[in-house]
């Protein structure tokens, strides 16, 4: 044994329990992450619990079971918990998810076993999504039209629902797109008016005639929005022409408008296949749909687009400064004070926290550099900002300093692996260095700057602190993108999905019920990162396979 | 042919010229990089500066008028457009201090010219009272009514009465009085003197609104102090008029005047500095600190302190000025004082921050009068029959080295300590911004992160860059280097949402995975040692962490399974009551073993990256000739594959150590972003980058509290400069040292 222990066998293994605990905690991690954040879109089975109280008294619940743990019985005699004398060693308790939020004081209960007294699968149970206070647990009893019960027999519930849900959401959508899209469009021409009026007026320009052009505009302009108006409410009106009544757990009625009815499912009802379609249905309305709820309900979209976005501003930003820093470092720079200089200033960048990158860009390019360019070119804003306040402009050129130094040292390997034989033969046939580069160097160095570029992709779109100083909201009313010219709007404020998940797993007011949306909103990010690394890393190989090869 | 030939070098030329433009441009970008760096650097420094900026004062304007009266009190509006002085022969006389009519007369009225004594109130209710030999007052109040005529801001003075234009009896004996105080609210009003038969008087006035007439009355009650001493040098009433104070000689008696049917007399104590008489005392904003100069120039504050659950007026501090001092003039919001001795000299101090600001002699005069204005942006000077209006720059008196650094005695405090408090929702609320709890808290979370991560890293690299077979190690090495791209918001979230609940729930199986998982990879290995030849040779060397895992998933679900019944056994069935009630340890959930297990994961990959890139690069020759001579793999490693590599692992701890520093969002998340100063692991830490990412979006621009917040980035800046820099010097150097190997 001594000798065993002298030989060091034993601490060769323990290096390799180090390397062991590493892996087993990378791909526990994305594993749990992609378990939670998938598992939520499953339609899980809705029990219906006999409860018995401490009084003997028999109540309902209905609920998904949402978690559960197991507990010994002495801690939970030790916690005061009574009457468990005849149980086993070890009880579950179960976290029930019950929903109706506004009937219930709590949508979320520990429950332990002994209480439950019984437990059934009814299969005509009915799952509602609702545009407030999230989901509702029930049975249909009847289904109203201009609050008149159709006259259909209890197994069409289903079907004339679905007919109805769909009616209504056409409505709907039609509704959102007048108001996202034609209304927005006039709002966004009222205030252009206001702004360039001011304008006139601050230059001294504003004359009667001008006031007179600028009223007509703005007149027809409301005149417009008049008839969508009336339209508007055509719909409204349409869309609340049905409703459903359903019971409750408790038995009580309720009647809601098919209107606040986003979609339903019956869970216990469902084929295998009808599963996995509803949960591919699922997880395409989170890529698709806006947030709901203080964002603990619905999608990510705007956060998928506001994170896309902002990355590939950043990536038009970074990639000419990086890849011309890093031809200067390997193919022009001499070996003097200056590059050495550069190179430690390179080192320093990567260095540098996160949040550094954060205060700068608030001082500097918000509050200088915005508020130059407010003065200057939007005065007639003022005091309201517009690029003097953070913004997803601002994002970006942050975040492409952030990743400069990413780009720059990729570009550089790329640059040290090509062999020197292919310049010095574009030079000794007469091509100047310019010309090597640029036909030469620049175009076999390309796979090398793509993986720089997609390793500072994958960096920006995972950083998230920096962005909470200089343009992240919770929640932006409008994209960096729409249809009011010019199209892009790089002063507005964006959502990220990094800041997403700071925002719903910290500040939302119901952690319980957002934390399966954090999970998904994570693996979706985990996702799009460790994908893109794994691309620059297979780049990277096949580069430097490709140049192996060169060499021989 | 020649035509040709011209053309040709013209192209050349025009090649040639390209190229130079291309190389100048290449630099110029590539410079770029220097000059962000500077510009980060330069603008960090550029916000920050002010608040190291001395204070200094420039003299305006200046005018003279016409008196043979010395002045009272002297005060300017808000805006520094119009002055007055109270002058001894009972006159209050505005001036402009406007450029177009400097000097001229505004307003002038007599409001007694027979008087004994002068009081004034707090100096933003700019009001004032004389008495006379017959015991009575005369209480009025400078106003300033702005109007706006043609655009532009208009200030005219204006004299009210608060308590009506008549004298006020306060004396029913008609005795002469010879000091008073006064203060008053819109309910309240209170007034104490002194007459010149030795007693003392406190009148107070409450206002009741009529029923009928809806006007306001005052309702008086007279009460005597009590004890009062025979020689009264001043007196002065806090504006919340609970405490008044009396200087009799160098003792001070504070009267508890805060229930008219207990006044009495609260402490009594000496409060000259020593061999110095008191010259004056004069209250702080805030109206907790009293003030006391003194006659060889030192001012003392004192405050109540807390001692023994009794609240005791304490000396805390003490400054020291040029000559004698005449008056202290505090400011009207900051906890700045300024004071004016017999040479003539003006200095201005912070109390809080311990500093003299500035000593600066601005006149020859021995008795000048002082006045700042409410912005604290000027100072009005009166000496004989001239008025100086000086302007002061003195923007964040408040911050310097030693409030951020040391300890501070703050207000109301039992002893000097390091706080950061820097909003509350109360006006009179004084920031308390000391970057020791936060640089503290960083380095606590640095010091737990890199506890959890070396041991892990560098024995991960060991394994992977010198046992490990190539053909795992080109999996391994990319797997363990992906952690290092998860966003750091993920690893925060599931710290503080996941891991947090699960180690208060779970401590005892935590715990115990500490010593479970050690022994149970010893275990794993003397099982394979004792497995027979045949089927060890079945696996290759170099396969140990595949053997492994299994092992340590089923011995960590083992631990974490065991965890309930031993917190029966040991700590009653509840860990943490049992922490907090036996051991007196305190437990928050999200603590610094959260932030430290997560920040020790995202650093784990940086660590292992460098160091086995240090590992995997020692020459071959080292290690086959150490082998060769006959030493074991584990003695090759110890004394000459570390040895060789050190310090390339030195240079991954410290470019760990430099990212732990600086990481926010797991310790936003994961901690309780309290700045407490406790090693405790169960408790959390506000660290500088976090309290950034909470604090600036909601801190005005240009403020103190502004430059602080960046303080605390540069502060980073240069700690992870200095870092990396460090760091990838050693690596240099390194990299070298193997070249010529």
């Amino acid at each position: 044994m001594g000798k065993w222990f002298k030989s060091g066998t034993p601490w060769i293994w323990m290096t390799g329990g180090a390397v062991s605990l590493s892996l087993i905690a990378v791909i526990g991690l994305v594993l749990l992450i992609g378990w939670r954040g998938l598992s939520f879109f499953w339609p899980s089975t809705v029990y219906e619990f006999d409860m018995l109280d401490e009084q003997g008294q028999h109540y309902n619940l209905i609920g998904e079971i949402y978690d559960s743990e197991t507990v010994l019985k002495a801690q939970l005699i030790s916690a005061g918990v009574e009457g468990l004398e005849d149980k086993g060693e070890t009880l579950e308790r179960y976290l029930i998810k019950i929903g109706n939020r506004e009937y219930v004081d709590l949508d979320f209960q520990w429950i332990l076993e002994t209480i439950v007294s019984g437990k059934t699968v009814p299969k005509d149970v009915v799952v509602l999504e609702r545009t407030k206070n999230g989901n509702f647990y029930g049975y249909i009893d009847a289904i109203l039209e201009n609050g008149q019960p159709v006259a259909i027999n209890k197994t069409q519930f289903a079907s004339e629902l679905q007919k109805r849900v769909i009616r209504t959401t056409t409505f709907k959508d039609q509704e959102d797109q007048l108001l996202g899209s034609d209304i927005g469009h006039i709002n966004y021409e009222l205030e252009k008016i206001r702004l360039d009026k001011r304008k006139l007026a601050l230059d001294g320009l504003l004359t009667e005639d001008k006031i007179g052009q600028f009223d007509k505009q703005s007149q027809r302009l409301r005149d417009q929005y008049l008839v969508l108006e009336e339209q508007l409410f055509a719909y409204r009106e349409q869309a609340q022409r049905d409703s459903v009544q359903l019971r409750d757990m408790t038995g009580r009625k309720v009647i809601l408008p098919i209107s606040s009815v986003l979609d339903f499912h019956l869970p216990n009802d469902m084929t295998f296949f009808a599963k996995v379609q509803h949960w591919f249905h699922q997880v395409g309305k989170f890529i698709s749909d806006d947030p709901r709820e203080a964002n603990t309900e619905g999608g990510v979209f705007p956060a998928i687009f506001g994170t896309v976005f902002m990355v590939m501003l950043m990536a038009v930003i970074v990639t000419p400064f990086g890849v011309v820093a890093a031809i200067y470092l390997h193919e022009y720079a001499g070996k003097n004070n200056i590059t050495k200089f550069i190179r430690i200033a390179v080192i320093n960048l990567a260095g540098v926290p996160s949040i550094v990158y954060g205060v700068f860009g608030l001082g500097f390019f918000v509050y200088i550099l915005g508020g130059s360019i407010d003065e200057l070119f939007y005065p007639q804003a003022l005091p309201s900002p517009t690029f003097g306040s953070p913004g997803v402009l601002w994002c970006a050129l942050t975040l492409a300093i952030l990743t400069l130094p990413i780009v720059i040292v990729s570009t550089e390997e790329g640059l040290s692996r090509i062999p020197s034989t292919l310049r010095e033969g574009s030079l000794a046939l007469g091509a100047t260095k310019s010309e090597t580069l640029w036909r030469i160097i620049v175009p076999m160095a390309s796979p090398a700057i793509m993986t720089g570029l997609i390793l500072a992709v994958a960096r920006a779109a995972g950083e998230v602190a920096p962005l909470m100083l200089v343009g992240v909201v919770k929640m932006a009313p409008t994209l960096p993108v729409d249809g009011n010219f010019p199209y892009l709007h790089l002063e507005r404020k964006f959502m990220h999905l990094g800041f997403h998940i700071y925002d719903v797993g910290f500040q939302s007011p119901n952690v319980e019920a957002a934390r399966p949306l954090v999970y998904a909103t994570s693996f979706l990010l985990v996702t799009v990162i460790i994908g893109l690394n794994l691309a620059a890393i297979a780049i990277r190989n096949n580069l430097r396979e490709k140049y192996r090869a060169l060499e021989h | 042919m020649d035509r040709d030939f011209a053309n040709k070098l013209k192209a050349n030329r025009k090649r040639l010229i390209k190229d130079k433009l291309v190389k100048y441009s290449i630099t110029t970008g590539g410079s770029l990089v220097l000059v962000t760096l500077l510009l980060i650097f330069g603008y960090l420094l550029y916000v920050v500066l002010p608040i190291f900026a001395p204070v200094s004062i420039k003299e305006e304007k200046e005018f003279s008028y016409q008196t043979d009266s010395n002045v009272l009190a002297l005060a300017l509006d808000e805006q520094n457009d119009v002055a007055y002085k109270i002058s001894d022969d009972g006159k209050i006389s505005f001036y402009s201090l406007r450029s177009r009519d400097l000097g001229d007369l505004l307003l002038e009225d007599t409001m007694l010219s027979e008087h004994t004594a002068f009081a004034q109130s707090v100096a933003a209710g700019h009001a004032y009272l004389f008495a006379d030999a017959q015991g009575q007052v005369k209480i009025f109040q400078a106003d300033f009514i702005t109007t706006y005529p043609d655009d532009a801001r208009l200030i005219t003075p204006n004299i009210r009465y608060p308590f009506g234009s008549e004298k006020l009896t306060i004396d029913d004996q008609g005795h002469a009085i010879t000091a008073a105080s006064f203060q008053f609210s819109d309910s309240k009003a209170a007034i104490a003197v002194v007459t010149d038969d030795k007693r003392g008087i406190f009148l107070v006035l409450n206002a009741t609104q009529n029923m009928m007439t809806d006007e306001i009355e005052w309702e008086e009650q007279r009460i005597s102090l009590p004890a009062l001493p025979n020689q009264v040098d001043q007196i002065l009433l806090s504006p919340d008029m609970k405490n008044l104070f009396v200087l009799s000689h160098n003792d001070l008696l504070v009267y508890d005047v805060s229930d008219t049917d207990n006044i009495h007399i609260k402490s009594a104590l000496p409060i000259n500095a020593l061999d110095a008489d008191v010259t004056d005392i004069q209250l702080l904003t805030g109206a907790s600190s009293l003030m006391v100069a003194n006659t060889n120039g030192v001012i003392s504050q004192w405050f109540e302190v807390l001692k023994d659950n009794k609240r005791t007026f304490t000396f805390i501090r003490d400054f020291k000025a040029e000559g004698k001092i005449r008056t202290i003039i505090p400011e009207y919001f900051r906890k700045v004082f300024f004071t004016a001795d017999n040479k003539g000299y003006l200095s201005v101090f912070h109390s809080t921050g311990h500093t003299r600001l500035l000593s600066e002699k601005v006149s020859d005069n021995e008795s000048m009068q002082v006045a700042i204005s409410p912005r604290a942006n000027a100072l009005l000077i009166a000496e004989n029959t001239r008025l100086r209006l000086f302007s002061i720059d003195n923007e964040h008196p408040d911050i310097t080295w030693s409030t951020l650094w040391q300890k501070v005695w703050y207000e109301g405090y039992p002893k000097a300590e390091y706080l950061w408090q820097s909003t509350s929702a109360s006006d009179s609320f004084e920031a308390k911004m000391s970057l020791v709890p936060l640089s503290f808290g960083t380095i606590k979370a640095a010091f737990y992160a890199m506890l959890f991560a070396v041991p892990i890293a560098i024995s991960a690299a060991i394994y992977t860059g010198y046992f490990m077979s190539p053909s795992i190690r080109s999996y391994i090495k990319p797997t363990v280097e992906i952690m290092e791209a998860l966003p750091t918001v993920i690893l925060g979230f599931l710290a503080g949402l996941w891991l947090a609940p699960l180690i208060e729930n779970q401590l005892p199986g935590i715990i115990l995975l500490l010593v479970s998982l050690p022994l149970s990879v010893l275990a794993a290995a003397l099982a394979w040692s004792t497995l027979p030849k045949k089927f060890k040779e079945a696996i290759p060397e170099g396969y140990h962490p595949l053997i492994l895992i299994p092992v340590l998933l089923l011995v960590g679900y083992g631990s974490m399974s065991f965890s309930g019944t031993l917190e029966l056994w040991l700590f009653d069935g509840n860990a943490r009551m049992y922490l907090t009630n036996e051991l007196g340890i305190n437990f928050d959930q999200r603590n610094s073993l959260v932030v430290g297990i997560a920040m020790g994961f995202a650093v784990i990959p940086t660590i292992f990256s460098i160091a086995e890139d240090a590992i995997f690069s020692v020459p071959k020759s080292l290690t086959m000739g150490s082998l060769a001579l006959g030493a074991t793999p584990w003695q090759t490693l110890a004394k000459v594959v570390i040895l060789t590599a050190s310090p390339g692992m030195f240079s991954a701890i410290m470019m760990g150590t430099g990212r732990a520093v600086g990481e926010t969002m797991i310790v936003l998340m994961a901690t309780g972003n309290t700045p407490i100063m406790d090693w405790n692991i169960f408790e959390g830490m506000r660290t500088l980058s976090a309290n950034i990412a909470v604090e600036i979006p909601e801190s005005a621009v240009g403020s103190s509290h502004y430059r602080v917040l960046f303080l605390a980035a540069f502060v980073l800046f240069i700690f992870t400069f200095f870092f990396n820099t460090v760091a990838e010097f050693i690596r240099q150097r390194l990299r070298e040292k193997y070249s010529s190997l």
